[in-house]
């Protein structure tokens, strides 16, 4: 009888805000029958992390472009390399594709984040919503689930992935706390510095000082405060915070996680998905902004990024989930193939937008294909360019959300989840090579 | 489950204890006999009787926080609580302490921001009245409710004023509106001013009615988003040579961002009068010498209106009482009967016989004895409800909940607009209550079912509890802060006062009342228990071993504890 947090709030949003406005979210039944990913999990790589020297190695472009890591090597599909720092991903190489020609040739931090995050032309007239707040509006009406339907581990990137004109309802639940930490203190379920025993104690001390609660409880009003103060509850204390109680797992797994702040994300991550969570982000802690310190920064990121994103991968597919979840991992960017040797940077890369490489794998994505090809030192798409409306679009399909239906726009305007060709967005198509 | 069982068994023990000279069976309610006291008890206690329900009075506690929250949003202190439970004039403190209310600087914030859902004062988003506009419509309704100014002036002069959208705060009615369209503007005038929903009205009373206001036109200035809203009886600001149909020249090249919705204007045929049927059916011809809204405002402020009088009687009965003699306020229709017919009808005729003074009728509806019931429902049934048995439990609104919480921690919240830019932040020392603007606002007022002002309906405000807002109220950051940081709160739990004292500080301040015998024991055995090993005592030769004493020992985050239970009661959450 009990319904699910987020999906009591999620229908009284729709009572609220009236018919109109929500017209728009009914999805054909057929693109919603098909559809094959159940949740996603985005690693955000912000900053913008190189692709030469991770996913598209170069090895004959020599130090110039490749500096330290001249080095690819051979993953468990034939033919397809990868950059030194990923061994762990190159052994689960036939679960993931690559898209070698990602471009939209924007070189700004938010505007790319901006163009990846929704796929929409930065600087028109109106902010859209970010994927997540795509999926969330979209997931509400069927989503059972306690926790929230589109959350962020563990912070928003800002304007990076906002609710745009859907509003605040659709904000990420920003988990905050650190799940690499003794306890994963997330907000409104784990509160900080406040026990287990002393959440227990406050609880019964509520409900013996309830004078007037406990006096009126036949009263319908009180009842029903009372019912959905106890879904709350199920999540402080009960099914919701296990989900984040990472001392569930097994030591061993949490190890090849990785036990740092990104490998436990990633563990978190599965948890949510497993708990039916539509939209899951990481943005990635540190971000990838390497203008300088460049190589020695790869050194120290990429094993965690390696390890978490190769378990993670491993430990869906042992679970049975990866055929229902979409995992991405990319930037806002790549980052410039030649490397800068001059001072200030002395050994940076700086921002590219002109061609760089993504991850997608799960729900639908085939393993084991690279899509598109860049130049000779990754300077350019030679092949078959992938703009954001193509990944974003693809993600949608997959998803069974229709990437024309209108979005209800607060002021009426007329607003589409992707932009179509006629606005002159660029397009490569779909991702059909490897759906 | 069973800690609910023990607690309602703590309960009775509670009434027991808790009986004083005022308080009857339980501290919620006054041992005071009830007696019909004017024309609405005799009303109300006349149908109670047939459906054989002895209702009781509330107790004096729940009075001073009641009359608190329903005049002017928010709690008494600590120290209002106290005189008013200690004043020894039983027989007048009630009436005496609503007169004081009704003038308080406070009344007026809390009504305007009523009055701001109704008429819907928003800057952006759906009705667009731009944030300057916003703020002259507020400064309008809340001056006169500063001045009383009788109801039925304060409609007359939104339906009739013409002016700048920025200097003339009530041309704004016009422009609050979704739909600015002749039939939406009658639409929204049925709505706010006669309780009535047109959207089940037959085709033609519509189309009478909205003759009347076909002559409406704006017209923009070279001021930023700044319109004129004026009679036009020739619909002469339509400028053909504009480059876009329909639309001012002026708009065009002065301000190509502002979106002007352009009123269709029928052009009214050569010199021929136009017809108009009032929604009682009246026809009247319109002189082409009078702007026809002054025509509409003629007929509809009058005492013999069927709509007018009843219209907000019975809305202003709703805002106190929870539910109105027509239920829901707003929604006056011939098969949607009051369920006191008498009771309406006395209503207004007190309204019309004071002049239409707002102040005058709610100190009527106040001081009576219906008010003044208790919460706790003695009958379930639809009936009982429909008839005011007992006085409607209701959730705190958005603004209010967070005004009382930051009021007894000493907090602060912000509120901004995100839209237009530059973003728009108030002072942080300003109520929510008083927040002019329907788009400045905060994730709290979100969450917790603040209306968005769109619709003008009484509904569309949402205290429905949902999950999240107890997620938020039991265990956010935000408020968790505000209990342990909040200066006010600190002066309690810092003062290094006596427990009972603290005690005593807490309930006066969050429940406005003192606290029960069994309440304070419950509090008191709250805490870390500790362990006193008595020493062996020697006696006649042997040793007797004394048993164990234990003591209660709190520290501070006990007392955080025991005021964050306090915020979280359904006594604190609701006006009872």
């Amino acid at each position: 009888m009990r319904r699910g947090l987020y999906a009591t709030a999620g229908l009284m949003v729709a009572d609220r805000v009236g018919a109109d406005a929500f017209a728009a979210v009914t999805q054909p039944a057929s693109a919603a029958t098909k559809a094959k990913a159940k949740s996603v999990i985005q690693v955000f790589l912000w900053g913008g992390m190189s692709h030469n020297d991770t996913w598209d190695p170069k090895p004959e472009a020599g130090y110039e472009y490749m500096g330290e890591f001249q080095k690819a090597i051979p993953t468990n599909v034939d033919g397809i390399q990868m950059g030194e720092l990923f061994p762990a991903l190159a052994k689960q190489a036939d679960k993931f594709s690559l898209i070698r020609s990602m471009t939209h040739r924007n070189n700004g931090h938010e505007t790319a984040a901006y163009l990846m995050q929704t796929g929409h032309t930065p600087g028109e007239r109106l902010a859209y919503p970010s994927v997540g707040a795509v999926f969330a509006l979209f997931k509400w009406p069927q989503y059972k689930g306690i926790i929230p339907p589109y959350v962020v581990m563990t912070q928003a990137q800002g304007r990076f992935s906002e609710e745009g004109f859907l509003g605040p309802k659709y904000k990420p639940f920003a988990t905050g706390g650190d799940p690499n930490a003794n306890r994963f203190e997330v907000e409104g379920v784990v509160a900080r510095a406040i026990t287990d025993d002393r959440q227990k104690n406050r609880r019964e001390l509520l409900g013996k000082m309830n004078t007037m609660g406990n006096a009126m409880a036949a009263s319908p009003q009180v009842a029903a405060a009372e019912e959905s103060k106890k879904a709350a509850y199920d999540l402080i204390l009960g099914k919701g915070k296990e989900v984040f109680d990472l001392s569930l797992e097994k030591p061993e797994l949490r190890e090849r996680y990785g036990r740092n702040t990104f490998g436990q994300e990633c563990l978190a991550a599965r948890r949510m998905v497993e708990s039916g969570v539509p939209y899951v982000v990481i943005n990635y802690p540190g971000g990838w902004d390497t203008h300088s310190n460049h190589f020695a920064t790869m050194r120290r990121q990429c094993p965690n990024l390696d390890q978490g994103l190769a378990t993670l991968l491993q430990d869906l597919k042992d679970r049975g989930l990866l055929e229902t979840t979409i995992v991405w991992c990319a930037g806002e960017f790549g980052r410039g193939p030649k490397v800068d040797w001059q001072p200030p940077w002395n050994g940076g890369r700086n921002h590219y937008g002109n061609v760089f490489s993504v991850i997608v794998a799960g729900g639908g994505f085939k393993g084991g294909h690279v899509v598109g090809c860049s130049d000779a030192k990754g300077e350019e798409v030679k092949d078959r360019p992938v703009y954001p409306v193509d990944l974003l679009g693809s993600i949608y399909q997959l998803a069974g959300i229709d990437a024309n239906a209108k979005l209800p726009h607060p002021l009426g305007a007329e607003a589409h989840v992707l932009p179509s060709a006629a606005e002159g967005v660029k397009s490569g198509g779909l991702l059909t090579e490897i759906m | 489950m069973r800690t609910l069982l023990l607690s309602a068994v703590v309960f009775v023990a509670v009434a027991g204890g808790a009986s004083t000279s005022e308080t009857g069976p339980n501290v919620f309610e006054s041992s005071v006999p009830l007696t019909p006291d004017g024309q609405i008890d005799k009303l109300v206690f006349g149908k109670l009787k047939q459906l054989k329900i002895q209702p009781a009075l509330c107790s004096d506690a729940v009075f001073v926080r009641r009359a608190y929250l329903d005049v002017i949003g928010t709690l008494p202190t600590a120290k209002e609580v106290r005189e008013f439970l200690q004043d020894p004039d039983t027989k007048n403190k009630r009436r005496l302490l609503i007169d004081r209310l009704l003038e308080r600087e406070e009344y007026a914030d809390y009504w305007a921001m009523r009055w701001g859902d109704i008429l819907r004062i928003k800057a952006e988003f759906p009705v667009n009245l731009w944030p300057n506009a916003a703020q002259a419509y507020h400064r309008w309704v809340r001056a006169c409710l500063v001045e009383n100014e009788p109801y039925d002036k304060f409609v007359r002069e939104m339906l009739t004023s013409s002016g700048s959208n920025f200097r003339v705060g009530p041309v704004n009615f016009y422009r609050a509106i979704q739909n600015r369209t002749p039939e939406g503007i009658a639409g929204a005038v049925a709505l706010t001013f006669m309780g009535t929903r047109t959207d089940n009205w037959p085709t033609n009373k519509l189309a009478g009615m909205t003759v009347f206001f076909s002559q409406i036109s704006y017209k923009p200035t070279s001021e930023w988003k700044e319109e004129h809203v004026f009679w036009n009886p020739l619909g002469s600001n339509v400028v053909t040579a504009s480059s876009v149909p329909g639309k001012p020249a002026i708009a065009a090249i002065a301000q190509p961002s502002n979106t002007v919705t352009q009123v269709s204007i029928p052009a009214p045929a050569d010199n021929e009068p136009q017809r108009a049927i009032f929604p009682d059916g009246t026809k009247v011809k319109l002189s082409a010498n009078k702007d026809p809204r002054e025509v509409f405002a003629d007929w509809l402020i009058t005492p013999r209106n069927p709509w007018f009088t009843r219209s907000i009687v019975n809305r202003v009965w709703a805002w106190l009482m929870g539910r109105g003699i027509i239920h829901e306020p707003d929604d006056i229709r011939d098969d949607n009967p009051p369920s006191n017919p008498a009771l309406l009808a006395y209503l207004e005729k007190e309204m019309t016989a004071g002049r239409y003074d707002m102040k005058r009728l709610m100190r009527l509806i106040l001081n009576s004895k219906t008010y003044q019931f208790s919460a706790m429902p003695k009958v379930t049934t639809p009936e009982a409800e429909a008839n005011f048995a007992s006085y409607s439990l209701r959730r705190l609104d958005a603004e209010v909940l967070i005004d009382v919480i930051n009021k007894i921690t000493g907090a602060k919240d912000l509120y901004t607009s995100p839209i237009p830019e530059p973003f728009t932040y108030i002072p942080d020392d300003k109520p929510a209550v008083a927040i002019a603007d329907g788009s400045i606002t905060s994730p709290f007022l979100t969450l917790f079912g603040r209306t968005a002002r769109a619709t003008g309906m009484e509904n569309e405000r949402n205290n429905k509890p949902v999950p999240a807002q107890w997620l938020h109220l039991l265990n956010s950051t935000h408020i968790h802060r505000k209990i342990d940081q909040g200066p006010k709160m600190r002066t309690i739990l810092d003062s290094g006062r006596k427990p009972q004292e603290i005690v005593e500080e807490l309930y006066l301040t969050i429940l406005s009342r003192f606290p029960t015998p069994d309440e304070a024991k419950t509090v008191d055995a709250y805490g870390q228990v500790q362990v006193i090993k008595s020493p062996p005592v020697r006696k006649d030769g042997k040793t007797i071993q004394q048993p164990d004493k234990t003591i209660v020992v709190k520290r501070r985050d006990d007392w955080v504890d025991i005021a964050w239970a306090l915020i979280n009661s359904t006594e604190f959450l609701h006006r009872h």
